[in-house]
């Protein structure tokens, strides 16, 4: 119906039919309307899905974490028992008759039986091989893993609580207070993390504990900067201001108002600090200065494989695609999340200092 | 321009004060550290042990010991070290600065070249499968850790293939391929995974829809046009490129047995060479000090909507 030619002589006697609410819904379909409404982590969770390489991802990631963490269960050897008459012998994989997964090896230009030659009864087999101690590599990678794994997630976790803390706080405090926090960190980016966490190393006992506090120590500033720059964006919200004027303390605006609404770049930023924890603890111990041995992890694991590598290639290669697996693992979903909890995010969570 | 030199003066003020309390930290945290520096130090008696200390300045007071060491330290000496027979610091690293540099250009120079075309072709051809190949590039360049590429590179060219040497620092450009790809792998995913995305973005604007309407070819256009605007932002990406290179160069100097700071660093770490641990944590903290600095003046010259905050 046009509404410029209404037939319109005298305005109060306009028939009720003629006229029509312009974008109103008839009232029978407004509950299939609000049917379709989602929360934020839903609708987060709806767009993740859609990312092929992110579900990939997750499915490798739950699976890993399940190995690894049944390693107890599952390991098929003592991970640090020695048996040198075994020592050194390639993946034996029942069934399995193709060259370098079937105990041969090729030494001087001969595959060799290197089970037959150690007299390994034919029903034992070591899935992963073994290293130079005859020690069962599928053992080691499955205990390695969960190591290297839980350093990766605690350091992760610290990181996310003092870089939450400290940027909250700052930002919320403002003032003096703030300036010098600011100074603070802007000294702290200035020292390069690799420096920072070969001092703690050293001023430390090494193990899995300093390890986990160097690495936190190290990625904890931008973690920290994000947060306060987010906090002082959202300060200046109606909303914030309208809970201080009705007397909600500082502390239980940032808790109540603030966390909730940084929380998808919080937890974006948390989860690309796992695969940088990773990868600087096998950087750590590849060189020399992270896990002690006997205890596996994937970076000591990687050192002797490197060792021997020119031998026995088997023993760096196995450590090798387990890390870069992860590691893909990791950063496609840490990618996937970002891009569905923050789109605009995009880009912005890769500065690595 | 006094705005600029208010600015300029401001930060060389924050990078000296940063680099003092760096000095300072270290060498409290290597003063404070248990054990001596002498090897087999129960064996030595007291009177012995008088004498190497008076050599090495030790028996002075902690602060004297600060401020001699402050002021050495300006004057470009790093002490002796403890490893290599009293040999300087100093003249130890010198030798050393030339391959890591050449190593850290090379790596630089081939990888932000080649991850560049990378980004700039994925961008042109978007959603075909060399913007696919492109991505999957970068983000397994990504979460590949340099030293297992590095790895992988010895053994597949040195070890099985015998193409190039595998290691040492003997046959020239030779033995600088192997180590500089290695190290280019991540400048090369960094710098392909940003240009995409400012292309994309600068391709989409209207200066660029201008002059593809006026007949200009899509090659010309995507390279005068688009590519000087998209290189703009990748400045920024210079800071963690030269943090990410440092800690690359660690351990593939290690693994190519390249004489370069970086295999003294893990020699000194793994030697307890505190006095050249501290000389190498300066020179990397001074490093990367000098090019965040660098960085953000460099951004200010090249775009100019980003205001200079004399007065913040």
């Amino acid at each position: 119906m046009n509404e410029r030619t209404l037939p319109c002589e005298r305005p109060d006697t306009l028939p009720d039919e003629l006229f029509r609410l312009r974008g109103a819904v008839p009232a029978d379909e407004v509950g299939a309307v609000r049917a379709s409404s989602f929360g934020f982590f839903q609708d987060a969770w709806r767009r993740l899905r859609r990312n092929k390489a992110a579900v990939g991802s997750i499915i490798v990631l739950t699976v890993v974490v399940i190995l690894a963490y049944s390693a107890p269960l599952i390991a098929p050897y003592n991970p640090n028992m020695q048996n040198v008459p075994y020592a050194n012998l390639p993946p034996r994989i029942p069934g399995i008759s193709v060259n370098g997964m079937n105990g041969k090896i090729p030494m001087r230009g001969q595959w060799v039986d290197r089970y037959a030659l150690a007299n390994v009864p034919d029903d034992v087999h070591y899935l992963f091989g073994t290293d130079e101690f005859g020690r069962d590599l599928l053992s080691r990678a499955l205990y390695g893993t969960r190591i290297s794994l839980t350093i990766a997630f605690i350091a992760a976790l610290l990181d996310l609580s003092i870089g939450v803390s400290f940027g909250l706080f700052s930002a919320m405090r403002g003032g003096a207070v703030d300036s010098i926090m600011q100074r603070l960190l802007e000294i702290l980016t200035g020292i390069p993390s690799l420096v920072l966490v070969v001092l703690m190393l050293l001023v430390f006992k090494p193990g899995m504990v300093s390890i986990v506090l160097a690495l936190a120590m190290s990625a904890w500033a931008p973690m920290a900067r994000i947060v306060r720059a987010q906090t002082l964006r959202l300060k200046r919200m109606e909303y914030v201001l309208a809970a201080r004027a009705l007397g909600m303390s500082r502390f239980r605006i940032a808790l109540s108002h603030v966390l909730p609404n940084i929380s998808g770049t919080v937890v974006v930023r948390a989860m690309f600090s796992i695969p940088y924890a990773i990868f600087f603890e096998t950087f750590l111990s590849f060189i020399g200065v992270g896990m002690r041995i006997p205890n596996a992890s994937i970076g000591t694991l990687l050192n002797g494989g490197y060792k021997v590598f020119r031998i026995y290639s088997y023993q760096m290669w196995i450590p090798a695609v387990i890390l870069c697996v992860i590691m893909l693992a990791f950063n496609l979903f840490a990618d996937g999340l970002r891009d569905a909890l923050d789109p605009k995010m995009k880009e912005q969570g890769d500065a690595h200092e | 321009m006094k705005r600029w030199a208010l600015y300029i003066s401001r930060r060389l003020l924050y990078m000296a004060v940063t680099l003092w309390l760096i000095i300072t930290a270290t060498f409290l945290l290597m003063s404070l550290l248990p054990g001596s520096p002498y090897n087999y130090r129960d064996q030595l008696s007291q009177a012995q042990i008088d004498i190497l200390d008076q050599k090495y300045g030790l028996n002075q007071p902690l602060a004297v010991r600060y401020v001699t060491y402050l002021r050495n330290i300006l004057h470009g000496d790093f002490g002796i070290s403890l490893q290599f027979s009293d040999q300087p610091i100093t003249k130890l690293l010198a030798n050393r600065v030339g391959p890591s540099m050449r190593l850290g250009l090379q790596a630089v120079a081939f990888g932000t070249v080649v991850g560049t075309i990378l980004g700039v072709i994925a961008a042109m051809r978007q959603n075909t499968w060399i913007d696919t190949f492109s991505s999957l590039f970068a983000i397994i360049g990504r979460s590949t850790p340099n030293f297992v590429v590095a790895v992988i590179l010895q053994f597949t060219f040195a070890v099985s293939l015998k193409l190039l040497p595998i290691g040492l620092w003997k046959d020239g450009f030779r033995s600088t391929i192997l180590p500089t790809l290695a190290l280019s792998i991540s400048p090369m995913a960094d710098a392909a995974r940003f240009i995409r995305t400012e292309m994309v973005e600068v391709l989409g604007s209207d200066y660029i829809e201008l002059a593809r309407a006026k007949g200009m070819s899509e090659t010309r256009l995507a390279f005068t046009h688009g590519l000087r605007n998209a290189l703009i932002p990748l400045v920024t990406i210079i800071g963690p490129m030269t943090v990410s290179l440092m800690t690359g160069s660690l351990v593939v100097e290690n693994i190519f047995a390249i004489p370069g700071i970086g295999e003294q660093f893990t020699k000194s770490i793994l030697s307890n060479d505190y006095y050249t641990i501290m000389a190498v944590t300066i020179l990397y903290s001074s490093l990367l000090l000098a090019v965040i600095f660098v960085m953000d003046v460099l951004y200010q010259v090249i775009d100019p909507r980003v205001r200079v905050e004399a007065d913040a």
